[in-house]
């Protein structure tokens, strides 16, 4: 019998087990997919937006506020990268004047520090490649960047490392409630559980209650991502104003010193993770008119995610009307920025709940200060990389020639908690495949490591989903 | 360990097996020669097709055959190997760290540095080709390596992007292998590839090409199951209504190789636009003096021939500069080329070499970007025109090869430009 079973292994079911397993509770993490954080969070902005642009009344503005402060801790805590760069929300005319102002003072009223409105000659200094005709900016230096898998890949192995367990590759498509207690898929008990699945929220909950109040209707965005010689080409998060032909689209560096470009914004059905020749157009017309001259030669990868739009307009966080059942639905952007603050909150749902039942959640447990951070070589001095190098010979073994990924650095990415189960889930662990020639060189090499260290043949190593094979021979043939 | 050297030569493929080799033929000449890999021989190991060393060997042989040639004449040397070491990084020109599988962070310095990294291929990202993100495409290089090399079934139902050497090599392998090749798509209205490779791997085994089409869309949850084709107008935009399905499970890219220039770029060697590798003169010197480059790091040859070819004329003179005290101080001549071209080298022509002996003349090559049935090649100082050639059958796929009498260079030219005339 678990305590608590949390639904969907994105950031934001992972960050509430990292954060439930401080307390002595049994806690399941369920994931459908073969590897944590495939949903929305491995295809999105991966910015931590400073704050001032959901209404200062939502729970989305609120959460956002909160959930960027809390980001210099979690990612010293879970080890992760995270870089404040700013961000700027660039404008023309007095309409967007206007917009920028309104922003502002939405932001005032949620105390997001070091807001500025910049005048011409600054924001063309700040960034030299942008369209000359803009006039003004609204500057937020709080704004961030960060590798949104890396975050919840991160939270889920320090949760395990604390005890809690993780089952993949199991859909949950049964929930029985009996008495106090629920049974998912028929087998597995617990005294409540936390819907955290994405777009299938509203599918999860509906297997518990008919009478749902609220739908997800999935949006799909598109991005570009730019080789590392694109790197400079901006030094800040780029938006533009709410009022400007394009809106949404963002160009702004990755954390590991790639451009990205995007999204768009269309409706679509559910997990349809495709790009298409009008999205991908439509965003490379909007990069040109906020960087005329971006260089989208440099494109190494396009990709998609699909957006959590809860009908209510807003996060929906709380204790359902069927007790010991939360839902933490809709989370669409800034879903990232305030997944430390969801997961703070449903915290203190949890905290009622027990206190309801009358077994206190507390004392917390002593945890780590922190969790292993991952060795990556290629950010090491030369001394250090000699270390390396006598602490453990792997690390001899160059595997991608792009990105500079060790052998050792795979392997650890494998045999720890939440490891890396295919090519994608090492890439996006550790890098390699990650760079301009997309995994070409190293894939092979990839494909050998992982069927040697997850003791299995090479025809049955995946690429990405279940079912993904890399290679087309079938086991039985041998 | 004596870890200096007169020359070393990064890349063990057929250019750096060629460098060292003649590099080590002076006397006291000092060579290294770094290879990432576990074996010599670079990107030959994995082409067990014939079709090398007509020209140099005079003998058509297999890429394995004619890579072997090179190891023996590098073990006959008294060149030093270093297998499955990467290097990591060269600066000032002469101090290279390398990452060895068994001798871990090691530093060698040289006299003189030779570039010989090969080539990788362009990804699908350089072509955007909108979908979803299945397994089962692979850039033909890579497939060929799992298919020769690690002994993998990479597909059964293929279809192939591109119609460059390799995409065309791979329908063949592919076919042979006993997978079903449904055709191979091409963007141009003609193919970059081989004309025998045209004949010999798609029309003798039926598989249609299209001209002036590309890939429009990519479906599959898990593995591919199915892509479109669709043909393009002048602008190369898809025109609606002409697209074709085919399930496959197997999409092969062969949309072009890059020179693998990570190395030069760190060292900030002046590169060339056209070309994507370093600026070289005829000496196969880079803007930086004490480095040079040759093979496919340098531009992207068709042919290994003239990949060995440069790569002596390379291991010669890197050998002859790391001996000499006093350096070049000539200028040199700057090779442009007009509209017509999409790759000239080398891009700076000298007329001594290291020892001051004069150079009679220079091999430059060139690519037309689309294909001639004849016309004519001219090349200019201002007004002047200093040759003029007649050249049937030019297409982008076979570098036109000139021998350039560096006599006649008139000697206060700074530029000469090469113009094709139809
Ligand atoms: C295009 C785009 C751009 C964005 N940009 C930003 C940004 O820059 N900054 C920002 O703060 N936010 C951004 N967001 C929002 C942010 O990405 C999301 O809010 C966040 O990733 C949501 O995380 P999640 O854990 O709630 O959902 P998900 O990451 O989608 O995780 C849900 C998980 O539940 C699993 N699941 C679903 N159904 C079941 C089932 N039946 N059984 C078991 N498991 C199941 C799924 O497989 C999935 O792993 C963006 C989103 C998109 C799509
Ligand atoms: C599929 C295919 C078919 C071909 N068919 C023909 C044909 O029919 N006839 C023909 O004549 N030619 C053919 N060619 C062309 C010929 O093989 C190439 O032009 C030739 O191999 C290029 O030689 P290279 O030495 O420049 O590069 P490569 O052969 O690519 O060698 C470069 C070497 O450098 C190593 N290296 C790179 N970076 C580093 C580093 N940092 N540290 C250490 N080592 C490094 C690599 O591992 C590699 O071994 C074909 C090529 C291919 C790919």
């Amino acid at each position: 019998m678990f305590d608590w079973v949390i639904i969907g292994a994105g950031v934001s079911g992972a960050l509430i087990a990292q954060r439930l397993s401080a307390y002595p509770l049994k806690l399941l993490i369920i994931e459908k997919e073969n590897d944590v954080a495939c949903g929305a969070t491995k295809a999105n902005s991966a910015l931590i937006h400073a704050g001032y642009d959901a209404p200062f009344d939502s729970l989305r503005g609120r959460l956002n506020a909160e959930g960027n402060a809390m980001y210099d801790d979690l990612a010293e805590l879970l080890k992760f990268p995270f870089k404040r760069i700013g961000s700027l929300v660039l404008g023309v005319g007095a309409e967007d004047y206007t917009a920028l102002t309104k922003l502002y003072e939405n932001g005032l009223k949620l105390n997001i520090p070091g807001l500025k409105i910049l005048d011409q000659s600054r924001i063309h200094q700040m960034e030299p490649n942008i369209d000359p005709s803009f006039e003004y900016a609204l500057y937020a230096p709080t704004a961030g960047i960060t590798e949104p898998w890396e975050v919840a890949i991160a939270a889920c192995e320090y949760a395990m490392d604390q005890g809690a367990k993780l089952l993949l590759n199991t859909e949950v498509t049964e929930i029985v409630k009996i008495g106090e207690h629920f049974i998912i898929n028929g087998a597995i008990e617990t005294k409540g559980i936390i819907n955290a699945a994405g777009v299938h929220a509203d599918d999860i909950y509906r297997l518990i209650d008919g009478e749902i109040s609220f739908a997800i209707s999935p949006r799909r965005g598109e991005y570009f991502l730019l080789d590392k010689e694109a790197g400079g080409l901006v030094n800040h998060i780029l938006f533009t104003c709410p009022t400007y032909k394009g809106k949404g689209t963002i160009i702004a560096p990755t954390a590991h010193g790639n451009i990205i470009i995007g999204p768009n914004s269309e409706k679509v059905e559910k997990d349809y993770v495709n790009t298409t020749f009008e999205g991908l157009h439509d965003v490379k017309q909007n990069a040109l008119k906020m960087v005329p001259n971006c260089p989208l030669h440099l494109n190494i990868a396009n990709f998609s995610g699909v957006r959590a739009e809860p009908s209510t307009g807003d996060f929906i966080i709380e204790e359902s009307r069927i007790p010991g059942f939360i839902n933490v639905a809709g989370i669409k952007s800034p879903g990232l920025s305030a997944a430390p603050a969801i997961a703070k909150m449903v915290e203190s749902i949890v905290s009622d709940i027990h206190s309801r039942r009358g077994t206190a959640l507390g004392p917390m447990i002593q945890t780590p200060i922190s969790r292993r951070a991952r060795l990556h070589f290629s950010e090491l001095s030369e001394a250090e990389k000699i270390k390396a190098i006598a602490q453990d010979a792997k690390h001899a073994h160059i595997v991608c020639r792009c990105e500079q990924v060790t052998e050792a650095e795979i392997i650890d990415a494998i045999h720890r908690n939440a490891g890396a189960r295919t090519l994608n889930g090492v890439k996006r662990r550790v890098r390699p495949g990650a760079g301009r020639c997309q995994g070409g060189f190293c894939g092979p090499k990839v494909v050998a490591i992982l069927a040697r260290e997850l003791g299995i043949h090479r025809n049955e190593v995946e690429q990405e989903r279940k079912g993904s094979f890399v290679l087309s021979g079938g086991v039985q043939d041998e | 360990m004596n870890n200096k050297y007169d020359v070393i030569v990064v890349g063990g493929g057929p250019a750096g097996l060629a460098a060292a080799s003649e590099a080590a033929k002076n006397s006291g000449v000092r060579v290294a020669l770094i290879e990432r890999d576990a074996f010599l021989g670079g990107i030959l190991n994995q082409c067990i097709h014939t079709g090398f060393g007509l020209h140099h060997y005079k003998e058509e042989l297999t890429g394995t055959e004619y890579a072997h040639r090179g190891i023996m004449s590098i073990e006959a040397s008294s060149v030093d190997v270093y297998l499955e070491a990467m290097v990591m990084s060269i600066d000032e020109g002469h101090t290279v760290t390398l990452i060895s599988q068994t001798l871990g962070y090691v530093k060698l310095w040289g006299g003189a540095i030779i570039l010989a990294m090969g080539c990788r291929e362009r990804a699908r990202g350089s072509v955007i080709i909108p979908g979803t993100r299945p397994s089962g495409i692979f850039t033909a290089g890579t497939a060929q390596r799992y298919v020769n090399i690690e002994g993998d079934q990479v597909g059964k139902r293929v279809f192939i992007l591109g119609s460059g050497d390799i995409g065309l090599i791979m329908a063949r392998r592919m076919t042979l292998e006993g997978a079903q090749v449904l055709g191979v798509a091409e963007l141009m209205p003609f193919s970059s590839g081989l004309t025998r490779n045209i004949v010999q791997c798609l029309e003798d085994f039926d598989i249609p090409l299209f001209l002036s089409h590309t890939v429009v869309k990519i479906e599959g949850e898990t593995r591919l199951e199915q892509i479109t084709i669709a043909k393009v107008d002048a602008d190369y935009r898809p025109i609606s209504g002409t697209e074709k399905t085919f399930a496959c499970d197997t999409l092969l890219l062969s949309v072009g190789l890059i020179p693998e220039n990570e190395l030069s770029r760190q060292m900030a060697l002046e590169m060339h636009a056209l070309t994507r590798g370093p600026v070289i003169n005829n000496l196969m010197q880079t803007s930086m003096p004490s480095v040079f480059a040759c093979g496919n790091v340098a531009q992207v040859h068709d042919l290994v021939d003239h990949v060995s070819e440069e790569a002596e004329r390379a291991g010669k003179h890197t050998a002859i500069f790391s001996k000499t005290v006093v350096p070049m101080l000539e200028k040199a001549i700057t090779v442009e080329t007009d509209d017509a071209f999409g790759m000239v080298s080398p891009q700076k022509l000298v007329r001594f070499d290291f020892e001051n002996q004069p150079l009679q003349t220079a091999a430059l090559r060139l690519r037309v970007k689309k294909p001639y049935t004849s016309a004519w090649l001219v090349i200019k100082s201002g007004d002047v025109q200093l040759m003029r050639l007649r050249k049937n059958h030019l297409t982008p796929g076979e570098m036109v090869h000139i021998a350039v009498d560096l006599n006649a260079m008139p000697l206060e030219s700074e530029t000469i430009k090469v113009y094709l005339e139809v």
